[in-house]
């Protein structure tokens, strides 16, 4: 039976009926990475040094050292990365089940929404609305909010730092707990640089993302790209963090499988 | 009166640059004391402890009593130019390419005669001041100076090869946001520099200072972030050329010491900033600078390197940023060395704590940004290779000359 499954996933993957849609940024220097005030420790940005390409250091071959954050680039939240989540079982990138890096994805899109206003927050309100459109959310599934936020210039309107703190779309303190509650959700992703709004340390509790979803066990996946390539429903996500012990995070590819439209 | 410099046309790009060329550098290690003297713009003299007699040139015993007690000492700065000559042929390929060039006989106040470059504006007969002052080569040259300061005398031919003068010049300040950076931009613009080009290392950070600077036309904002190697070769690669005075306001400071402090990421993010950041500088601006250490007169000249007086001796309460300070100040001596061959001087400023948000708690006196300003202006117009601006930093001076053992122990009892 599940021969049979996974030889007709790979003759639909290779006739293209199954599309893979990369979702993540590249890793460059330039990347924005979250920012903390400056007392506090901070995330290193990604950067590489050439080992050697093909000359005296190193005649035959090319290579690079690289440096960053758990949370660099695109990259998956363990729920060990939160206080609230810090004892709970199989909470690190390395214990986290198997099962846990593949999942269906529910996109939810609030780009003209998050166009219109930066510091826009989803909204049960709003998830019903979609709800009522696609059907409602199934257990275990990713919820991930489209914003267009990776198609800004990086990385000046992509952090869009004000006097009073970055200004970027997220959920807000009351659809968190409610989509774990009531739609058992796997997890949250989103383009901008955290799975909080911008101006999330202001919220009740702050940070709410990370504060329930960590909590309860759940994942985070941010700095996305590529959701607008996503249907609203039916794309399975390929998640797995690097394995690193007691990670809290990690930088991955995340690769989405969509049923081809034509 | 010396012909006031104009500013210098545009470079024909077709010609040949002119290539770096050294005045005569070989010296005896006694006389390397003229050079410590010019280094730090003193005009000091061995002066011998017996007989009191002055020497010049450096000797290793009394050329009178024939002691061997020289001390090198502050002397007046004062003599009379007795005779002057200005050469139209030299076999050296310095100074053929420079030609004419004055030289003349100055009798010091203090004693002996000397063999000095010699200033247009100063008259046979009449009184000069005289200066040490380090040359193309780094090492030092008395230059005599008209007794009262003429107009423009800054731009006369002599002078300006000892000196590193912004005026004309272009400069690069690595960090412009910063609270020293803000101030060099402005005061190299007072000091006549045609263009400032302000590296920015956060783009995405507010700064109404850094933006009220970047209208001035002469001031280009320019993306740069040296703990990224990439940035830092992107940005040589489309300005290094243009660099005349590159200043390095880059600073990562941070309080607490190592033995009771688990952060050792800060560590790391100061040595990243601060010295391996002045290590990228130097691999990717050194090169195309010393390249053009003999490029006309508004020639690159100079590297300064924004340092802490704690680079010396370590103080314990900030002992991680000060190791990084001392890594710095280690590999400022290192580029002075490599950057001697094109001419190109390395300038250290070093400052005690400084007036801005990570010496909040630090009493008074602190050394305000724009001191520090002009102390680099100052530094690059006479020529030296260090400076310690505001009071702290000299006192420091003076006692790690004093008694370096003491003042370490002193910095180990302070909080």
């Amino acid at each position: 039976m599940s021969t049979t499954v996974l030889s007709q996933f790979m003759a639909e993957l290779l006739s293209g009926k199954i599309r893979i849609v990369d979702l993540t940024e590249t890793l460059t220097p330039e990347f924005p990475t979250i920012v903390m005030p400056p007392e506090f420790g901070q995330a290193w940005p990604f950067r590489i040094e050439e080992i050697s390409r093909y000359d005296e250091r190193g005649p035959a071959w090319y290579w690079n050292n690289f440096s960053m954050s758990e949370h660099t680039g695109t990259h998956f939240d363990a729920p060990v990365h939160w206080v609230s989540g810090k004892d709970l079982p199989d909470n690190t990138v390395d214990s986290i089940p198997l099962e846990s890096f593949i999942a269906d994805a529910c996109v939810i899109d609030c780009s003209a929404e998050s166009r219109e206003n930066p510091d826009f927050l989803l909204t049960i309100d709003f998830v019903k609305q979609w709800e009522a459109r696609h059907g409602t959310i199934p257990a275990r599934s990713w919820v991930f909010m489209r914003t267009d936020w990776s198609q800004r210039q990086k990385p000046n309107d992509y952090l869009n730092m004000k006097d009073d703190g970055a200004h970027s779309p997220g959920p807000d303190a009351q659809v968190v707990p409610w989509l774990i509650k009531e739609r058992d959700v796997h997890g949250f992703g989103t383009e901008s640089v955290g799975t909080d709004a911008g101006q999330a340390q202001h919220l009740d509790p702050p940070y709410p993302c990370h504060y329930f979803m960590h909590g309860n066990n759940r994942y985070g996946l941010q700095c996305m790209t590529n959701l607008h390539q996503l249907p609203p429903k039916g794309a399975v996500i390929f998640s797995a963090p690097l394995k690193i012990r007691s990670g809290s995070g990690s930088p991955l590819r995340v690769l989405a499988l969509v049923p081809n439209a034509s | 009166m010396t012909q006031p410099l104009s500013k210098p046309p545009r470079k024909n790009p077709v010609a040949r640059t002119r290539q770096p060329t050294l005045p005569p550098a070989s010296r005896s290690r006694r006389t390397l004391g003229l050079t410590a003297s010019a280094a730090a713009g003193r005009f000091d003299l061995q002066v011998c402890q017996e007989c009191r007699a002055v020497q010049y040139p450096p000797r290793e015993v009394c050329h009178r009593c024939l002691s061997d007690q020289l001390l090198w000492q502050p002397v007046a700065p004062r003599g009379t130019l007795l005779a002057s000559t200005t050469l139209h042929h030299s076999n050296d390929l310095f100074f053929r390419e420079r030609l004419p060039w004055r030289i003349g006989t100055v009798q010091l106040e203090s004693g002996p005669r000397a063999i000095a470059h010699v200033h247009g504006d100063c008259e046979d007969g009449k009184p000069v001041k005289l200066a040490l002052k380090l040359d193309r080569s780094g090492q030092a040259v008395m230059i005599a100076l008209p007794e009262k300061a003429t107009p423009n005398m800054e731009d006369d031919k002599v002078l300006r090869e000892t000196s590193c003068d912004p005026k004309f010049r272009r400069a690069l300040v690595t960090d412009g946001k910063s609270a020293v950076g803000l101030a060099v931009i402005k005061a190299l613009l007072d000091a006549g520099a045609t263009t400032v080009f302000a590296g920015d290392p956060h783009t995405w950070k507010k700064n109404r200072a850094f933006d009220a600077l970047c209208e001035d036309p002469r001031v280009l904002p320019q993306a740069l972030d040296i703990t990224d190697t990439d940035s830092v070769e992107r940005l040589s690669r489309s300005i290094g050329g243009k660099v005349e005075i590159l200043v390095n306001t880059a600073d990562y400071a941070r309080e607490g010491g190592i033995l009771h402090n688990r952060d050792l990421l800060k560590a790391q993010d100061a040595f990243n900033v601060n010295c391996l950041g002045l290590m990228r500088l130097a691999q990717h601006f050194g090169p195309a600078m010393a390249g053009r250490g003999a490029d006309g007169t508004a020639n690159a000249v100079a590297w300064v390197n924004t340092l802490s007086i704690y680079a010396h001796l370590n103080l314990p309460s900030r002992g991680m940023w000060s190791a990084s300070q001392a890594a710095a100040l280690s590999a400022s001596q290192c580029l002075r060395n490599e950057l001697r061959p094109a001419g190109i001087r390395v300038v250290n400023v070093f400052s005690g704590p400084i007036d801005y948000e990570w010496e909040q708690l630090t009493p008074p006196p602190r050394v305000s940004p724009s001191a520090i300003a002009s102390a680099i202006v100052r530094a690059l117009r006479d020529g030296v290779e260090e400076a310690y601006v505001g009071d702290v930093a000299q006192e420091f001076l003076a006692r790690m000359h004093d008694n370096p053992k003491g003042l370490e122990r002193e910095l180990g009892t302070q909080s």
